[in-house]
């Protein structure tokens, strides 16, 4: 069928993306075929491209047979393969839930009732930016990765004004002007960098070797656009609104994995393109990394409403994933194994762990149709499975085994001891301990029976299972993760020590 | 092959048999009652079965080991050798009775099925520990207990009930994170997490960097200790008595308490190695430490008023019995310290099902409320004096075994002074188990006690007070059998004197 194994990266786009134009002809049977085409041809790529890249190695492939420095080039490495799995696999999850989360998905529900036309517009949204994530992941240019980026902001913000409140729209708009700002500042960057290197392909401009000044100004421009995409502390205030406010569908995948997709994009600027940079630099991401997981962690504490709770909680577990680049490069020219293992699976696990609580919580909510911890009071008694579900996510999240995030913990907490940087793995294990703490408010609220919420509607059996699902590739990520991390090693994540 | 792998698995299935019931409860519907009762028992049972053919096959020199790679170097390990068997026999035979009683207990109250899941969910972590092979499958379970406990200890929902699990929660994740913590330096410093007879720590090594090392052993005995309950970190233990009888039974007896106590002996014999513990300066400390927790848990259970308070104080002084004896450089003290690990349980897990059955029976739950109920529920209060008296160490009930080869363990490693503490906990045990006893047999009642429902035949639900009766002739069996190789004791002087400690 797909003889060379290159061609499934670009399916990975395709499959999605034709699946969003199916979406929009607004019947309810065209929504569903449009998130199936999105799902299965994502997990297909996923899956066959793991198969080529563990037997081959990393995948370099020209679009349409023109070679850098003047096509377009396609890389697929371990890394690339990894957050396509998990991308398919939170987004057939949301896609699920998303069939059941706005109404019945009837003829007559997708034309009538509020809910039903907001899974109208929230398919073909959501496949277009499936679309765009998948293509960052495959992207081996830095033009291509612009573009993309592009399209992943707006249509993010899209999803976010779905729930046609004010307060969604507000937000929505916010992140808009952020993401557009960030964009701006990556062209800028990117545009520094063609001067200085003659051309956009990550790959040969890596080969190139970049001196001088200009360079760093590029990347220093990029970090700063990628780092307010991705939600860095200081630069977090715009994602707390947006992700409560979308549906529950849509915060799970924003942020699961749409945050990730900036991260992924400075994982290829700082690792692939320039080997580390300096020692002071990556400094500073680990700070601000740190500032992330109290900051966010210490808000979310403070909050009265679910989702934002969990939004302030994505805050802080980004910060993880920043404080990955001063352990990274223990040297200047060395590279930690483990730290990057451990920060790619807390990445991933994070992903699963974060959907399964935000639709946990989007049932929760369902339920008692108000987003406040206290309304969720006795909830676990009324909606057990998902209460289950939240509560597997967010042992996950804090590092308790067994689940990826307990794997995680080990190798970070590993790489820091064995640099002898006590600091971070005092810090990473207290950044623990203040994730149970929030985690443990909410299902404390929900376990209390002295008060029963006034009202309560049944949530759809669907909701519940697909947060299950979720949380429990969450915990399966901890039984076995051999072969995702032996997969993270080879091409662009596993540059040799 | 297939044969050899058949064995191979056999911890995993000890495992998975409560595993599989706990999952498969949670999916089943709270009204399933038949269903869910008839997976409980075959679990409880299958547990039962494959730990006796394990006792079989370890007595006779085989090993079991089962093992899964989670990361590359890392695995997950389940080894049956003799050590693990003694935990694991205890949990399997203790959750089979809890697993009646808690039927009986539990009958007609809401969110059973939740209960049931975690109850099982609670056992298949106490048995992974037990059976790890290595750190950081001890540690996986070890934390997976505390998690799966925590719906368990809250299970009333009541304000009084979230707040114990509150404090339950912050003391034994703030004690896991630096297991974690101390589990990775471990292997960092070592390049090894697993278990061996006898240690896994270099002496030279160990001398050449004393000072790491003693603090590493302090962050590993700082992650143990909350569960082990040692002094000042015992607060929870006593918070956590809100739980339903069968769950403070099992926490007491098998679960949580052991998993800390068990884990103390795995840091001494299988980490460091108790002779490098010695040389290192850090074993004096830790009998110090429970030879001050057995007198202070004492003293703090005098004058308790609150039956399962008064359990609870005592229950932390005779866990450290258990952390005393293996930190001692003696092997008849080791035997003494580890065959109370049954011993206890044995013994503890009588006197809750008796307190839960005289709560859920006659509402009675203090102790000024039992003047003369011997009358009206002798049974439960024969097994319950049984059980106070061998915890005092009053022969021929288990608890006089511990003592015994404890006091005669101290005094072969020299170390006279544990003696007078463990003759001091005995008579402070009989300054606040006796007046219970006194006032059960010897007063007489307020008035009638009446359950309401002039129920005529059995004192109590023949589900709560089987199970009673079995664990006190356990309790007692295996004080007068001691001198047989299949008594806990026998056990327990096999695990020693083959060098599997």
């Amino acid at each position: 069928m797909i003889r060379d194994p290159a061609h499934w990266s670009v399916l990975a786009v395709m499959a999605p993306l034709v699946g969003a134009l199916v979406a929009l002809r607004g019947r309810p049977v065209a929504l569903r075929a449009g998130l199936l085409l999105g799902a299965l041809g994502s997990g297909g790529a996923a899956w066959s491209l793991a198969r080529a890249v563990r037997a081959e190695g990393p995948l370099v492939y020209p679009l349409a047979g023109w070679g850098a420095p003047l096509g377009i080039e396609l890389l697929v490495d371990g890394f690339s393969v990894v957050m396509l799995a998990v991308t398919a696999l939170v987004g057939t999850g949301a896609s699920y839930y998303a069939t059941a989360y706005f109404g019945d998905l009837s003829e007559a529900s997708v034309r009538e009732s509020p809910a039903g036309r907001g899974a109208r517009y929230f398919a073909p949204l959501w496949l277009l930016l499936w679309a765009s994530l998948n293509g960052i992941f495959v992207s081996g240019d830095l033009f291509n990765l612009y573009v993309l980026l592009e399209i992943l902001g707006l249509s993010a913000a899209a999803v976010v004004t779905l729930a046609v409140t004010s307060k969604a729209t507000v937000a929505g708009m916010r992140y808009l002007l952020v993401s557009l700002a960030g964009s701006l500042l990556f062209l800028l960057g990117v545009a520094l960098l063609y001067i200085a290197g003659g051309t956009l392909a990550i790959g040969t401009l890596a080969e190139a070797g970049l001196e001088g000044p200009l360079p760093l100004v590029a990347l220093a421009l990029m970090t700063v656009g990628l780092a307010a995409k991705t939600a860095l502390f200081p630069l977090h205030g715009w994602l707390p609104p947006a992700h409560a406010a979308a549906p529950a569908p849509g915060s799970a995948v924003l942020s699961a994995l749409v945050v990730k997709g900036s991260f992924f994009i400075l994982v290829r600027l700082w690792v692939d393109l320039h080997g580390g940079g300096t020692r002071e630099a990556l400094l500073l991401l680990g700070f601000l990394g740190a500032g992330a997981l109290l900051w966010g962690s210490l808000l979310a504490l403070r909050q009265r409403s679910l989702k934002r709770l969990i939004a302030y909680s994505t805050v802080a577990q980004l910060g993880y994933l920043f404080i990955l680049f001063p352990l990274l490069y223990p040297v200047a020219g060395g590279w930690s194994a483990d730290a990057w293992a451990g920060g790619v699976v807390h990445a991933l696990a994070h992903a699963l762990a974060k959907a399964a609580m935000f639709l946990a919580a989007g049932s929760m909510t369902y339920a008692v149709a108000r987003d406040d911890i206290r309304a969720i009071s006795g909830i676990a008694h009324r909606l057990p499975m998902t209460f289950f579900a939240f509560g597997l996510g967010g042992l996950s999240l804090a590092g308790i085994p067994p689940s990826g995030g307990f794997v995680a913990k080990w190798l970070l907490l590993r790489a820091a001891i064995e640099q002898g940087a006590w600091g971070w793995a005092i810090l990473m294990t207290a950044g623990g301990l203040l994730t149970l703490a929030y985690v443990l408010m909410v299902l404390r609220h929900a376990l209390d029976r002295s008060e029963t919420p006034p009202s309560f509607r049944p949530a759809p059996r669907r909701l519940e299972w697909a947060a299950m699902a979720l949380a429990l590739l969450a915990v399966a990520l901890g039984v076995r993760a051999t072969e995702l991390i032996e997969l993270l090693a080879i091409g662009s994540g596993g540059r040799l020590p | 092959m297939s044969y050899i792998l058949a064995w191979e698995a056999l911890p995993l299935a000890i495992v998975l048999s409560s595993f599989v019931p706990g999952i498969a409860i949670m999916f089943l519907g709270e009204e399933d009652r038949r269903l869910r009762v008839g997976l409980n028992i075959a679990g409880a049972t299958a547990k039962l079965a494959l730990v006796a053919v394990m006792l079989v096959g370890v007595a006779a020199g085989r090993e079991y080991a089962w093992r899964l790679e989670v990361l590359p170097g890392l695995e997950l390990s389940l080894v049956g050798d003799a050590l693990a068997l003694l935990f694991v026999a205890l949990s399997a035979v203790l959750w089979f009775v809890t697993t009646i009683y808690a039927i009986g207990y539990l009958e007609g109250s809401p969110n059973r099925r939740r209960f049931f899941a975690f109850f099982s969910l609670c056992v298949t972590a106490t048995t992974g520990l037990a059976m790890a092979g290595d750190l950081f499958t001890f540690v996986l379970f070890y934390e997976a207990l505390t998690w799966t406990t925590y719906p368990l200890v809250v299970h009333r929902g009541t304000p009084e009930a979230i707040r114990a699990g509150r404090t339950y929660l912050v003391y034994t994740f703030a004690s896991g994170a630096l297991l974690v913590l101390g589990a990775v330096w471990f292997q960092v410093e070592t390049g090894t997490v697993a278990f061996a007879p006898g240690g896994v720590l270099d002496p030279e090594v160990a001398a050449d960097s004393a000072g790491r090392f003693v603090l590493l052993f302090g962050v590993l005995l700082a992650g143990v200790s909350v569960k082990a309950a040692f002094f000042p970190v015992h607060g929870w233990l006593p918070i956590a008595m809100v739980a339903p009888a069968p769950v403070s039974a099992l926490l007491h007896a098998v679960a949580v308490v052991k998993a800390g106590a068990f884990g103390v002996t795995r840091l001494l014999h299988s980490l460091y190695g108790i002779e490098v513990a010695w040389q290192l300066g850090v074993a004096l400390p830790v009998a110090l430490l429970a030879a001050f927790t057995i007198v202070y848990g004492s003293v703090r259970a005098l004058g308790q008023d609150d039956l399962k308070r008064l359990l609870a104080y005592s229950t932390v002084s005779q866990l450290s019995y258990i952390a005393l004896g293996v930190a001692l450089l003696a092997p008849v003290a080791q035997v003494g310290g580890l065959v109370h690990l049954v011993h206890q349980g044995l013994m503890k897990i009588t006197l809750f099902f008796c307190a839960g059955m005289l709560a859920e029976t006659l509402g009675v739950k203090k102790i000024s409320e039992m003047r003369g109920i011997a009358q009206r529920m002798p049974l439960t209060m024969l097994a319950f004096s049984v059980a106070a008296l061998g915890m005092i160490g009053i022969p021929p009930v288990a608890g006089f075994l511990s003592k015994w080869y404890l006091g005669m363990g101290a005094i072969q490693a020299g170390a006279p002074w544990v003696v007078g503490v463990l003759l001091a906990s005995s008579l402070l045990n009989a300054a606040y188990f006796l007046p219970v006893i006194r006032t059960a047999y010897l007063d007489d009642p307020e008035g009638t006690f009446d359950d309401g429902t002039g129920r005529r035949g059995l004192e109590a639900d023949w589900r709560l007070l089987v199970p009673a009766i079995v664990t006190v002739l356990l309790a007692l069996g295996s004080g007068v059998l001691g001198g047989f190789g299949w008594s806990p004791l026998g056990w327990t002087e096999f695990i020693v004197d083959r060098g599997a400690l």
